[in-house]
């Protein structure tokens, strides 16, 4: 299956939080993903890159990504997630899964 | 009536159709294969559904005390099942919820049912492959003289109607209002007994502490019947705000109206009704719908709950911040629930054969189911 690359920066919003150590969290399962949380250098930015057999849902990733960044204020850091047919519902728990472990 | 049999025999174990109601019998050439339509194997369930089952046992099962209650057929009904051996013993809702239900013999009910957490099931129908194990549990199931399963699908129906606390169940879409379908534009899929229970029957007169305290937060009743107290069915359902293929489950309007259209319907065909539906669970968390005001509110609560969807997108976070702070919309956080707890160590079954072992070997998954 052709895989497609969405590459696309968030601002960062509200109270800001930063990545103090990588992360990675989850499983390229069915209907999963995988997330990697690093440190980035773009002062104010969050870079995201996604990995995903799905073909036609950009839209839909950025809803999922910016709504992310707002609540948690996450900046300065770069998503890295590789996906396979995760629904956005399984998006934003592991995203939030893959936060929690982001030493306090 | 034209009955078609497997096997015609000398003489039958049990009558459940006497001979003078049959005019036909046709001997099939192969053997006709029954579905097993209520068995939903463990090891297909999220760490989403498992979310969705802790908002709603803690949310709604605990929130409202739910003793006589029906499940739908789906992975988050399953998951409910199957966490309440664990969860729902840690919530101390053991005794206090679920006591009674109107349910076919589930298998995800098997660890909620040793664990003894229901006191009696009343069935529409059997299920393949549990037919030993409801005959050695004819304390909860209820049995005929011979030890087999008695259904009865028209009581069934009935208690469902008026007897029941609360139907929980999915659907495929459900629109801005309220309204839930399963209809899409070229068919119509399972619409089986969620139209008598997913509504609040005008006729029941009997109270319980649920179905009281479900219809004393229904703000307008004043405008309806005055002074008068009365209950409400509490009617849940529960969504991921985008299904199979990534269609969303939230709609401006549902496509039951282009089956009308297509198919020349008097009307679209609506599974539940939005002002019968009292609650709405997402990953987003939950709708409290029985205690909106009036639509304006409704809309902004099914907004809440609705996700990435167009409906969801159309939310005004201020709104929403009142609505949580009015407890007609809560996150899972709201009311106490960890998402990072949602995974799949909190089934007390996580397979088929985890199933067979906890019913001492009694249930017999069909073949299909047999991934062992």
């Amino acid at each position: 299956m052709a895989l497609q690359t969405i590459e696309f920066e968030i601002d960062g919003s509200g109270t800001p939080r930063r990545v103090t150590a990588p992360v990675h969290y989850g499983v390229v399962g069915s209907g999963d993903l995988e997330v990697l949380l690093s440190a980035s250098d773009k002062a104010g930015k969050l870079q995201v890159k996604v990995v995903t057999p799905v073909k036609g849902f950009e839209d839909l990733w950025r809803r999922v990504l910016s709504h992310f960044a707002a609540e948690t204020g996450l900046t300065d850091a770069r998503i890295e997630i590789n996906d396979n047919n995760a629904s956005p519902a399984v998006v934003a728990l592991r995203l939030r899964q893959a936060l929690a472990e982001l030493p306090a | 009536m034209i009955a078609q049999v497997n096997k015609i025999v000398d003489k039958l174990p049990r009558v459940d159709i006497p001979a003078g109601w049959i005019d036909a019998v046709i001997q099939s050439p192969q053997p006709f294969f029954i579905e097993p339509l209520f068995t939903r194997d463990p090891g297909l369930i999220t760490d989403n559904h498992i979310l969705l089952a802790m908002m709603a046992l803690k949310g709604i099962y605990g929130e409202y005390k739910v003793k006589r209650l029906n499940h739908g057929i789906g992975f988050l009904t399953s998951a409910i099942e199957l966490i309440l051996p664990t969860y729902g013993e840690e919530l101390g809702l053991k005794g206090e919820c679920c006591t009674h239900m109107v349910l076919n013999p589930h298998p995800t009910m098997i660890p909620a049912i040793e664990a003894g957490w229901v006191d009696t099931i009343h069935c529409f129908g059997g299920e393949l492959g549990m037919e030993e194990y409801v005959r050695a549990r004819s304390d909860v199931f209820f049995t005929g003289p011979d030890g087999s399963l008695r259904s009865n699908r028209a009581f069934a129906q009935t208690a469902g109607h008026y007897a029941l606390d609360m139907f929980i169940g999915g659907t495929l879409q459900i629109d801005k209002f309220g309204n839930s379908s399963t209809a899409t534009a070229n068919r119509v899929a399972g619409f089986g007994g969620a139209p008598n229970m997913g509504c609040d029957p005008k006729g029941r007169r009997h109270v319980t502490e649920s179905w009281l305290k479900c219809g004393q937060e229904v703000p307008n009743m004043h405008d309806l019947i005055g002074d008068m107290p009365r209950g409400k069915r509490l009617v849940v359902q529960g969504v991921e705000t985008f299904g199979e293929a990534r269609a969303p489950s939230f709609v401006d309007k549902l496509d039951a109206w282009k089956l009308a259209e297509n198919a020349k319907l008097d009307l679209p065909p609506v599974m539940i009704y939005g002002d019968d539906v009292t609650h709405i669970v997402t990953e987003d968390g939950i709708a409290y719908l029985n205690r909106a005001p009036n639509m304006e509110v409704r809309m902004a609560a099914i907004r809440a709950v609705a996700g990435y969807t167009d409906v969801g997108m159309k939310e005004d976070p201020t709104e929403t911040k009142r609505l949580r702070e009015a407890k007609i919309f809560q996150t899972p956080e709201d009311i106490g629930i960890d998402r990072s707890r949602a995974n799949r160590d909190l089934l007390a079954a996580r397979s088929m054969r985890d199933l067979v072992d906890i019913s001492g070997g009694l249930y017999n998954p069909p073949t299909r189911f047999r991934n062992w």
